[in-house]
């Protein structure tokens, strides 16, 4: 038997997982990471994408936003916002993106002469559209 | 003497009255379970959060890099004053004691001769506010269209005050509200938001003295997670706020019930008495009749 470590995935309203699990894929912020049993006390910011759990009768899916994970004993996710792919549909989806957008228009304008939070909020909107073509859905209006 | 009718009329009254609050504690009944059952979820998230904040906090303690929202803006002139509470009245003393100890707050911080801004969440805050400190206002959020309180309406709140901070509008950010203790009692309470304030790791402990690696740096982490942090802090305080909103109703109603109670059997008491003074008069005035003849 592999070894497995405990794993557990929050969002500010429910517990989603708390598990013992073989390894969990996260979409850090700067790039995916693969999170096994003992790995090194590591704290990172999540970017929105897909969150891959590996347990002993198989994997399970999700969609997180922004959020953090911390590696010590186990591994812990606190999400933003977190969702089982089953549950993420197309209006889901599409809210999601829209919100994306929104914000991205909006920091364009707060801060015209900044490109620092612009390019940010267009980061996190590519990132989303990126979840999108993961899971096979198309977001309505074009990416910018 | 009140007449029969009216007292017919009276004891009815008060009935409807009964059963109306009856209803009105039951409802409460069950949206406290709600409630409850939604702080309790919250709860892990908040904890985690907290711990992994405080440690992160520890380590990039005072340094001048460190984010304003973590060291403040090096003045406390300027405070704002976040006052949460329900949309709804009749719920004993809940909206009173959160505007009552706010109002405390602001004389006091006026009195050392600070700005005082107030930014209320729930319309029964405001109107408690209004009379003292309606010129203080700065803004308000209405959630009386939120069924169900959800991370989305923190987030908006969060943002809005993010967006005073970051336009320099205050230094110091409190947010009041009830902390649910149990059904008789939820305490106000005070919680400064901006600067963030978190409970430094105690020595020795295994967990907190981990040496963790951060990615990105321990600073682009805190930049991403304060903001987060402030809504974190919202977020738990208006499920707080709700699970004690439905306490206060709920022990509220069940007072007004039990006085209705009372209220119909002295009327009772009054109603039969008073019949059977009518009755002896009529008695009264058939014999002396009778005795006449």
């Amino acid at each position: 038997m592999a070894e497995t470590m405990q794993f557990d995935l929050v969002s500010p309203e429910r517990s989603l997982m708390s598990a013992q699990v073989k390894s969990v894929q996260i979409p850090g912020a700067d790039g995916d990471m693969t999170a096994m049993p003992n790995h090194a006390p590591l704290i990172t910011t999540l970017r929105p994408g897909v969150l891959t759990v590996e347990t002993e009768k198989g994997t399970e899916e999700f969609i997180v936003t922004g959020g953090f994970a911390e590696m010590g004993e186990g591994l812990s996710v606190l999400a933003e916002r977190a969702l089982p792919r089953g549950d993420v549909d197309q209006a889901t989806y599409e809210a999601m993106v829209d919100e994306a957008h929104e914000t991205y228009k909006q920091t364009k304008e707060t801060f015209k002469n900044e490109p620092g939070p612009v390019d940010d909020a267009a980061k996190l909107l590519a990132d989303m559209v990126a979840v999108g073509t993961h899971i096979g859905l198309s977001p309505k209006q074009p990416s910018l | 003497m009140p007449n029969l009718k009216d007292l017919k009329n009276r004891i009815a009254s008060v009935k409807s009255t009964r059963k109306i609050t009856k209803a009105m504690q039951m409802v409460a009944a069950a949206k406290l379970r709600r409630a409850q059952d939604a702080a309790e979820m919250a709860r892990p998230y908040t904890e985690r959060f907290n711990a992994v904040m405080g440690a992160l906090a520890a380590s990039v303690g005072d340094s001048e890099s460190a984010p304003k929202l973590l060291s403040g803006t090096g003045k406390d002139d300027v405070h704002l004053l976040v006052v949460m509470t329900a949309e709804r009245g009749l719920c004993g003393g809940f909206n009173a004691n959160i505007a009552k100890l706010a109002k405390q707050k602001a004389t006091e911080l006026k009195g050392k001769g600070k700005t005082v801004k107030i930014l209320t969440v729930g319309k029964k805050g405001r109107d408690a506010m209004k009379r003292d400190f309606g010129d203080l206002f700065v803004g308000h959020i209405d959630l009386s269209d939120v069924k169900r309180i959800g991370y989305a309406d923190a987030q908006g709140i969060a943002k809005d005050i993010l967006g005073r901070f970051d336009a320099g509008e205050f230094d110091v950010a409190t947010i009041f509200y009830a902390k649910f203790v149990n059904v008789v009692s939820q305490t106000p309470t005070a919680q400064q938001v901006i600067p963030a304030a978190f409970d430094a790791p105690e020595e020795g402990d295994a967990e907190a003295n981990t040496l963790y690696d951060y990615e990105p740096d321990e600073e682009a982490i805190l930049a991403d997670l304060l903001p987060r942090g402030v809504a974190t802090q919202i977020f738990a305080a208006l499920l707080e706020n709700g699970a004690s909103e439905q306490g206060a109703r709920m022990s509220a109603m069940d007072n007004a019930t039990r006085n209705a109670g009372e209220m119909i059997d002295k009327l009772t008491i009054e109603y039969n008495r008073s019949r059977q003074a009518v009755i002896t008069n009529e008695l009264i005035e058939i014999i002396s009749g009778a005795e006449a003849l």
